[in-house]
């Protein structure tokens, strides 16, 4: 079960043409596999596509209806390797999963796809986690393309453009034989937009088919000497092929060429901040009326000689606007006007910032840097940002306090199961001392923010273990730690670690948190989910596989809130002599995913008059003494502060918020780390039971009673409130 | 060509929200209501985990449709819209949180000429300010002053106490403030439409969405003098705490009662306490006025929690400070100061006191108040305790206390019997008369161990700011604040004696000494910075080599 249910939004996929749709930019894309005829899809799920494997995955009947084939692939190199349907029969495929990180895992695939190349359009879209937002390192898609020369589309942020990008990719591919990649930056996934439907098509050729009519051509196998014919045909047919198809079919633009000798060349995917920095320095509207010319390139791989050539003759000088690096365009274009004896002037990263995302704040300093050196007449305006910061109008000109602001990195969720695992290891290394820990991606990677601050590296998904594997000495007095998720284990972690750490004699001690599902990336399922889903085959319990592998020594908790017992197992697996890693198996729930499923079964009993128990946590301010200990082992969203309510006392103190969900790892935090006494969990009892009834009656009176002497006491001394 | 600086531009909005918190929603509402009115609506979000409770982004533009349908013949025949906010050029900022609203001003969204600024005056408070050993607590009131000079109009008020009247979420308040604050050309019932349409709690979001538009059509603050005046007044009256904190309504609360208390204090110091501490009472007219309040608190603090002989002992204590006061006359904050920190001393945590606090009645009617349960509803309460070794033998009278902590036997015993904490329904029977008896044995505790330790270390430590006083009365001050540092339970308790124990040596080091004061006050801050001491070891002067 993912995190966001499409179910109503599906729907929309059925709408035939000339319905106009308004849509997010994934539900577009799907759409325009279906317009396209597409045979099979699978992929990776991973932020900003994530959604774009749910969408699928709720309109399994919609793709069931037209014949298409859907798998929720086990890596991005199994859904890479997927396309490899696409080589001798004419199945149009297409897969996804995020990028770079993606594509680094799926190189080995894509890369002997490209060399045989394809027979049936294979489609590759990739979610660009580049700039504000994204959780991986900063590196381009382009490369990729470069090395295995595969296109690239780089579809204006415009939902149109997109699907139509979708349809031409499966086009180009096949004119060219040749696996392209879509490229869906991070904020164009989650585009709002509108769009004019067409009807689905069901496959020409459907994967049933296929299998039914097994066909095998040697030519297309990556061997000796079809391998080194293969290089051949990439430059002499494939190349060739391509940028007939893109120039025949206009897929880049020229735009307004000849309102002036100097132009600006754009990829496809900042041209949406090109025309708005150009409309704050006055020489463009909001329809796209430039008075500089463009060249907007939406496919950036392979770039088409001929066209740069037209578009730069005859021009002074033109701009290029390429985000990130390294300038693979900025050399590329030089090479080729170098080549062709065109000598305008081409500026690029010397005007430009050479690293980081393009914002329309870092475009209009470019473009305006550029217009004043050649044509200052065009600047008709100047916006505010390009003022100097000190400048009273500039838009930084009454700058906030930097010390009020502080940062607020991503952290695990109220509730969270990884959290008690955390501060279970925090107490176990005050016993025991420090280790050094090799971290995973996934959630668990919040870790390594405060309170906790534990990992020292992260490698790759799955990789947590491999990340510790050099670190194995014998004799040393403590082992390392490593931590995987199970995303990340059944991604490759259970080969690539503890594989590897079996057959190394690696002494580690290797978490694996086993939450239910592919948590950090909303939420999917995996082998180890306990969900029972009709479509998957779920529930292989992680130590089962790693036993399995050779593991002997592996344990699992099925209650991480449970602090004591964790700071306890990991003690143990601190102090254990056996040779060979030492694996923990961590589970718990999920509770973003454990809410979603629990609130609507307890809003149900609620309405139908079953007993139901409501617990939640709470702090008593009289004795809290404010020092937050409990913060600093928790973290909690839901465990804050609060001021003071003492006339006496300044330091705030603890408070817990409504949002929490009573998960418990508060008080058994202050159990295990002997805090203080101030938690208590409160029990609600809704629609109670005739014999709850007469208990609090029962119990109201022996308190009152009780507390009698207490009251009168105390009322000698205290003003009445 | 009609261009952007002369207004040919969309509408565009930045909404800052944190992870779960409908920023998304709220985003997607604007645009169905653009749409529903023709208008081209654009939307765009940063996904991923800056919406794991992390900060986000969600960034709307609106282009009106007449000029869209006039545009046929251009280049585009819908207008390009940007997938990024723009600094200074950003027409409604809608901020979730009010450090978030710094963020967008930072950041350049919210400016003086353009921006309609809505935020919600409420915190949620980041890592660094919850972690602090002290208060980590950034200047709210630098915030908003902030917001009110970077904004044409600014919007604040608390729309997460808002939308929990409502019993609704923050997005539909501040849906309600876009509505209401007029910067968005569409009718009340347009923007009610798309809540309506959600399904889900409509009732509740259409009341947070009343209360939201309510506070944004409320006549505009005059325009930004700092810190500014604000039309919410709840929160504006800080007395003598300088600008208003508008997060912070408990202490401009208690700043008010304390207020009032001061002059009551002056007048009749008698009504400020119960019947038996009335005589006490009158005898704090000998002390500083400015004093008279803190110390009627002391006195009711200590004889409740021992008696009226403690409360006695308390005062005679504050006395000694006063007669050292160098501003009797004026703030008196040495006396203050004193009155505050040796009555929180003076009332330490023990487990006698604890049980006292867990059972009173005002304790259980605000744990029912809070969990918004009905008089007849079962409540269970459950403690989460932990006695410790030391903590028991602590609470016996000293002899047997010392003799027990000898005997390793009885000490492994007790220790494996704590290890696992207990769970204390305090709600049932035998939870609530076990705790009211331990709160019985009060008149035990004189004699107890930690009793006895107590009163000396607290003896040794007015020893030592009197013995500075008259010197530097400025220092007494600090060593009587360093009280601050010694808080917690077990562990943290222990760790904060010890950071107590080196201020103490610091202050002997210090007296006589220019500054120092000053220097002893940064000690004290070092102390509060971390939990390990690496703060306090880095700043404390070096110990000469052996």
């Amino acid at each position: 079960m993912a995190e966001r249910s499409f179910t109503a939004e599906v729907q929309q996929l059925r709408h035939g043409a000339g319905t106009e749709l308004h849509v997010e930019g994934i539900l577009a894309v799907t759409k325009a596999l279906l317009q396209s005829g597409v045979a099979y899809v699978g992929g990776y799920q991973g932020a900003p596509i994530s959604h774009l494997m749910d969408v699928l995955g709720d309109a399994r009947e919609i793709l069931d209806e037209l014949g298409v084939y859907f798998e929720n692939s086990a890596s991005e190199a199994t859904a890479a390797a997927m396309l490899a349907a696409s080589v001798h029969y004419p199945l149009r495929g297409a897969v996804t999963f995020k990028s770079t990180v993606g594509l680094n895992v799926a190189s080995d695939a894509l890369a002997n796809l490209a060399s045989g190349g394809v027979k049936g359009g294979a489609l590759v879209i990739l979610g660009e986690d580049y700039g504000e937002g994204s959780s991986i390192m900063q590196e381009r898609s382009h490369a990729f393309a470069m090395k295995s020369q595969m296109w690239l589309l780089d579809p204006r942020p415009n939902i149109t453009a997109i699907v139509d990008a979708v349809e031409a990719g499966f086009e180009l591919s096949e004119a060219s034989n040749t696996p392209v990649m879509l490229d869906l930056r991070l904020r164009s996934c989650h585009l709002h937009g509108a769009f004019t439907a067409k009807d689905n098509r069901r496959p020409p050729m459907t994967v049933k088919d296929a299998i039914e009519n097994p066909a095998r051509d040697v030519s297309r196998v990556v061997l000796p000497p079809a391998s080194f014919q293969h290089e051949q045909e990439k430059v002499n047919d494939r190349w060739p092929a391509a940028v007939r198809f893109i120039k025949e079919r206009g897929l880049n633009e020229v735009i307004n060429d000849g309102a002036s000798d100097i132009g600006i060349i754009t990829q496809g995917g900042l041209y949406n901040t090109l025309n708005r920095s150009m409309e704050l320095l006055g020489c463009s509207d909001p329809f796209g009326n430039t008075q500089v010319p463009l060249y907007v390139m939406n496919v950036t791989y392979p770039v088409v000689d001929d066209e740069i050539v037209a578009f730069c003759s005859g021009k002074r000088a033109v701009l290029l606007l390429e985000e990130g690096q390294p300038d693979y365009l900025e050399q590329n274009l030089n090479a080729i006007l170098r080549r062709a004896g065109v000598d305008t002037a081409l500026h690029g990263k010397d005007l430009l910032p050479v690293a980081g995302e393009y914002t329309s704040a870092a475009m209009t300093k470019g473009i305006a840097a550029f217009l004043q050196r050649y044509q200052p007449d065009l600047v008709v305006h100047e916006p505010a940002l390009l003022l100097d910061r000190d400048d009273p109008a500039s838009p930084f000109a009454s700058p906030v306090d930097p010390a009020a602001i502080l940062p607020r990195p991503p952290g695990l969720c109220t509730g969270c199961p990884e959290r008690p695992i955390f501060s279970g290891m925090k107490l176990a290394e005050r016993e025991t001392g420090q280790h050094h820990v090799s971290a995973d991606i996934g959630c668990h990677l919040f870790a390594i923010n405060a309170p906790f601050d534990l990992g020292a590296t992260t490698m790759g998904y799955g990789l947590g273990s491999a990340g510790a594997s050099a670190l194995n000495a014998s004799g040393a007095d403590r082992s390392t730690v490593a931590i995987m998720g199970d995303g990340g284990f059944w991604h490759n972690g259970l080969t690539s670690g503890v594989g590897n750490a079996v057959f190394n004699k690696n002494d580690q001690v290797l978490v694996v948190v086993d939450n239910d599902y592919s948590a950090a990336t909303g939420g999917q399922d995996v082998l180890s989910s306990h969900a029972d889903t009709p479509l998957r085959s779920t529930q292989h319990p992680i130590e089962k596989a790693v036993r399995g592998i050779g593991v002997e020594w592996a344990k699992t908790i099925d209650n991480t809130f449970d602090v004591t017992q964790v700071r306890d197992t990991f003690v143990e697996a601190f102090e254990a002599k056996d040779a060979g890693p030492k694996v923990l198996v961590m589970q718990s729930e999920c509770q973003l995913n454990r809410q979603r499923r629990v609130k609507p079964e307890m809003r149900k009993a609620l309405k139908d008059g079953k007993r139901v128990v409501r617990e939640r946590f709470g702090v008593d301010a009289e004795t809290c003494t404010g020092d937050h200990a409990c913060i600093r082992i928790s973290g909690c969203p839901s465990l804050t502060i609060a001021s003071n309510p003492d006339p006496m006392r300044t330091d705030p103190v603890a408070k817990v918020l409504d949002s929490c969900v009573g998960c418990g790892v508060c008080g058994n935090n202050a159990h295990a780390a002997v805090l203080c006494p101030s938690f208590y969990r409160t029990d609600v009892v809704h629609n109670p039971t005739a014999r709850d009834k007469v208990l609090v009656r029962i119990r109201s009176w022996w308190m009152r009673a009780l507390s009698r002497g207490l009251e009168r006491r105390a009322a000698r001394f205290e003003v009445a409130a | 060509m009609s261009s952007w600086s002369e207004g040919r531009r969309p509408l565009t909005l930045a909404i800052l929200a944190l992870g779960g918190e409908g920023g998304g929603v709220l985003a997607d509402w604007v645009v169905a209501v653009a749409e529903q009115g023709g208008w081209y609506a654009q939307n765009t979000s940063v996904a991923g985990v800056a919406q794991r409770t992390g900060a986000t982004v969600y960034y709307v533009e609106l282009f009106p449709p007449a000029e869209g349908d006039a545009a046929t013949g251009g280049v585009r025949r819908e207008p390009v819209m940007s997938i990024f906010p723009t600094p200074g050029e950003v027409d409604v900022v809608v901020a979730s949180e009010l450090m978030e609203s710094g963020r967008a001003i930072q950041r350049g969204f919210s400016t003086a000429d353009r921006t309609t600024l809505i935020t919600s005056t409420s915190r949620v408070y980041s890592i660094d300010e919850k972690m602090a050993m002290g208060d980590g607590r950034v200047d709210d009131a630098e915030l908003l002053a902030a917001a009110g000079r970077a904004s044409k109009r600014l919007v604040a008020a608390d729309f997460m106490q808002m939308a929990e009247d409502a019993g609704s979420v923050i997005s539909a308040s501040l849906f309600g403030a876009v509505a209401g604050c007029g910067a968005l050309p569409f009718t009340r019932e347009a923007f009610e439409a798309p809540i309506r349409a959600f399904g889900k709690g409509v009732e509740s979001s259409l009341a947070a969405f009343a209360a939201g538009y309510d506070a944004a059509t409320e006549p505009p603050a005059a325009p930004a003098p700092a810190p500014v005046e604000l039309p919410m007044s709840s929160w504006s009256g800080a007395s003598d705490a300088g600008p208003a904190r508008p997060s912070r309504a408990v202490e401009a609360r208690k700043g008010h009662r304390e207020e009032e208390r001061r002059r009551i204090a002056a007048e009749d110091p008698g009504s400020l306490v119960g019947p038996g501490l009335r005589p006490l009472a009158e005898q704090v007219r000998e002390l500083p006025e400015a004093a008279r309040s803190m110390t009627l608190h002391g006195l009711v603090r200590t004889a409740v929690y021992q008696d009226a002989s403690y409360a006695e002992r308390y005062l005679e204590r504050v006395r000694r400070f006063a007669a050292v006061d160098p501003d009797r006359e004026g703030e008196a904050r040495l006396t203050c100061e004193a009155a505050r920190h040796v009555a929180l001393w003076m009332c330490f945590q023990d487990i006698i006191q604890v049980a006292q606090q867990k059972t009173r009645r005002a304790r259980m009617d605000r744990i029912r108040q809070e969990a918004k349960a009905k008089p007849d509803q079962l409540l269970q309460v459950r403690e989460y305790l932990h006695p410790q070794f030391d903590e028991l033998t602590d609470s016996m009278p000293a002899g047997m206390a010392k003799r027990l902590r000898r005997s390793r036997i009885v000490r492994r015993t007790v220790q494996a019997a704590t290890r696992q904490g207990m769970i204390l329904n305090t709600t049932s029977i035998l939870g609530y008369t076990q705790l009211s008896l331990l709160a019985r044995m009060r008149p035990l505790r004189p004699r107890t161990l930690r009793f006895v330790r107590e009163q000396e270390a607290i003896d040794r430590w007015i020893e030592r700011a009197l013995g500075v006083a008259p010197a530097d009365g400025e220092l007494a001050r600090e060593i009587v604040e360093c009280q601050r540092v010694l808080k917690g339970y077990g562990a943290t308790y222990e760790h904060g004696s010890e950071s107590f124990a080196r201020l103490m040596d610091a202050a002997d080091e210090l007296a006589g000494q220019d500054g120092a004061a000053e220097r002893l006050a940064a000690l004290r801050d070092a102390a509060l910075a971390d939990e390990h001491g690496h703060e306090l070891e880095a700043k404390l002067p070096k110990a000469p080599a052996h």
